[in-house]
């Protein structure tokens, strides 16, 4: 399993990938960075209230987390999207699985080496924007570990998807799918939110089953919540406490997921690799 | 050769596979036996790769059993002494040359000792030892071939397993082949040669297997499946009766200009013409030859080849008198 992570690190080292990654990170917080300085200093002169700027800059922040948030997923897709189909397809697999190794391993080892690509990757890139971000501002999150780990977490999940489906499928169905699956329980989660506006109006909407379901489905919705929970102010927390409805805006969280929850994603992605091994290993080359 | 008594280094019996409703294999029987090239030959369609893929566990049989090194089709151990060149050669691009042994050798768990040298001494026998630190994706599909067999021949496996594995390459390269392969059973490694090139085959395999839709249908030393060898006497003067003095050297043949014997020996052959010349027999040309291993696969799966049947590249220099 080592051999084959080691084997998945080097690559995206040697073929470039890693470094395109570090260049678009730091391009992207550097446009950010500018931004904000220019949203800042505008604020400033305006002589508005500094609690203001705080609450502003907080939601500017979970704004470019939901970008970002997207962006990781699609490239954890397309990271595992072609980590199995592609050797399967061009052959390469055929000479590596003659050796003495377990499939499971080589599934296993191609996820470690990804995750660690990925984790570095977006959990640099996040982190190194939050921090730059509050160095300008000086709005600092509650926690800059939390809302990191629960952004990561997203991608770590959807590559889990992408590398069962691409046991099965194609480099480029597997990679769609993933992605479309990400977006699908994105949706699930802002329609539940809607759900409680319109449970205001007649209680006999219920929109929450949309909700479960599509977290139960794929639990990245329900880490999204815990990265909003972990970037906004406390004060913003506080304040909602009092407006029943604040929980139906799908870029509040009021309270962070649950460890209930957090046991399910935990148990969610050893289900999938499962299936991805039993996949794999019923699979004919 | 090893003794024929010896456990059998690949031994498969009624093996089948079925995809769907096709039946890739459907009664597939024949033995390796250690410390021999195995040639293993048929048609497009006939079931050699599926064979090759059942062997290493690519793919499970539906029926009959099998056992490679004296483990079951499938065992995972078993393959850390089998050497391996698949037909579609991919190797990963980006890694160089003594990179990708490494990776090899480290899925092998290969002791860790000695390994620079044992890359060297297998990239100086391929040809590429000038190339170790050239990444694969830049090289030719010859030197890929080339590098593909150096990582089946990687810690001296037991059995190797190569697929058409001279389909990349020039002359030059096959001939290479065939020495790096013959060291390779000289040491005493069996070799199981799934290919197209029947020339080849005949140079090189001492026993061979032809399988057709699915089912052996020959299997034997190259001897046994093309037949003995004729002796042809091409002469003037014989006379029929004079037939009868020959069957010392076996049952004659003669059709007006050609005399021929079935399994003359060797050593025989001057006594036959000196035989002829005493009966004042005009001796022409001699010529010792069988079957080529072409006519006889295309005889045996039934689409004979056009015209007479050639004669294999083991014929032996023709003689005038």
């Amino acid at each position: 399993m080592i051999t084959i992570a080691r084997l998945t690190i080097g690559e995206a080292a040697r073929r470039r990938i890693l470094w395109v990654f570090v260049l678009l990170a730091v391009l992207a917080v550097g446009i950010t960075a500018w931004g904000v300085d220019r949203l800042v200093a505008a604020y400033r002169s305006s002589g508005s209230a500094e609690v203001g700027l705080q609450f502003g800059i907080s939601q500017l922040l979970i704004f470019i987390a939901f970008q970002f948030s997207f962006v990781l997923a699609m490239t954890a897709a397309f990271l595992g999207a072609p980590a199995i189909a592609a050797d399967l397809e061009s052959g390469v697999a055929l000479a590596l699985l003659a050796r003495p190794i377990r499939r499971s391993s080589y599934l296993l080892g191609r996820y470690l080496g990804l995750s660690v690509v990925l984790i570095a990757y977006g959990g640099g890139a996040s982190a190194l924007a939050i921090i730059v971000v509050a160095r300008i501002s000086g709005y600092t999150p509650p926690s800059v570990i939390l809302p990191v780990a629960y952004i990561v977490a997203e991608g770590v999940i959807v590559l889990a998807l992408s590398l069962l489906l691409s046991t099965r499928l194609p480099t480029i169905a597997a990679g769609a799918i993933s992605v479309v699956a990400f977006g699908l329980a994105w949706m699930a989660g802002a329609i539940e939110r809607v759900g409680i506006a319109f449970a205001a109006q007649d209680p006999s909407v219920n929109l929450e089953i949309v909700g479960n379901v599509g977290r139960a489905l794929l639990p990245t919705d329900g880490l999204w919540h815990g990265v909003i929970f972990g970037l906004e102010p406390d004060v913003v927390i506080q304040a909602a406490k009092t407006q029943p409805l604040a929980e139906a805006n799908p870029f509040f969280a009021g309270s962070p997921p649950s460890p209930l929850f957090l046991a399910w994603a935990v148990a969610w992605v050893v289900i999938v690799l499962g299936l991805a091994i039993l996949s794999l290993r019923r699979r004919e080359l | 050769m090893t003794a024929p008594d010896a456990a059998p280094v690949i031994e498969v019996v009624g093996l089948r596979k079925r995809y769907g409703r096709v039946e890739a294999l459907v009664d597939l029987t024949m033995a390796v036996q250690p410390g021999e090239i195995f040639g293993f030959l048929g048609p497009n369609g006939a079931g050699k790769t599926t064979t090759v893929k059942l062997l290493l566990g690519h793919a499970r049989p539906s029926g009959g059993t099998g056992r490679i090194l004296g483990a079951p089709l499938g065992d995972r151990e078993v393959r850390r002494r089998i050497g391996y060149l698949p037909e579609l050669f991919r190797y990963q691009p980006w890694l160089r040359a003594r990179e990708l042994l490494a990776l090899h050798a480290d899925l092998m768990r290969l002791p860790r000792v000695g390994r620079k040298r044992i890359y060297g001494d297998l990239l100086d026998l391929v040809g590429l030892a000038d190339r170790a630190d050239h990444a694969v994706g830049g090289f030719s599909k010859g030197m890929q071939q080339r590098l593909g067999l150096a990582v089946a021949l990687l810690g001296n496996p037991a059995l190797v397993i190569l697929d058409e594995p001279t389909s990349a390459l020039d002359p030059l390269g096959r001939r290479d082949v065939r020495e790096i392969l013959r060291t390779a059973r000289d040491r005493g490694a069996a070799v199981f040669l799934n290919s197209h090139l029947l020339s080849e085959v005949e140079q090189i395999c001492d026993r061979i297997a032809i399988v057709d839709h699915g089912r052996v249908i020959a299997e034997g030393t190259l001897d046994s499946v093309l037949g003995e060898r004729d002796t042809k006497v091409r002469v003037e003067g014989l006379a029929p009766p004079g037939l009868a003095q020959l069957s010392t050297f076996g049952v004659p043949r003669f059709d007006g200009h050609d005399l021929i014997i079935r399994a003359v020996p060797d050593e025989r052959i001057p006594d036959l013409v000196a035989a002829l010349v005493t009966m004042g027999v005009r001796v022409h040309e001699v010529s010792s030859g069988r079957e080529s291993l072409e006519h006889r696969f295309l005889e045996l799966v039934g689409r004979p080849a056009a015209g007479g049947p050639p004669k294999s590249s083991a014929d032996q220099p023709g003689a005038s008198a």
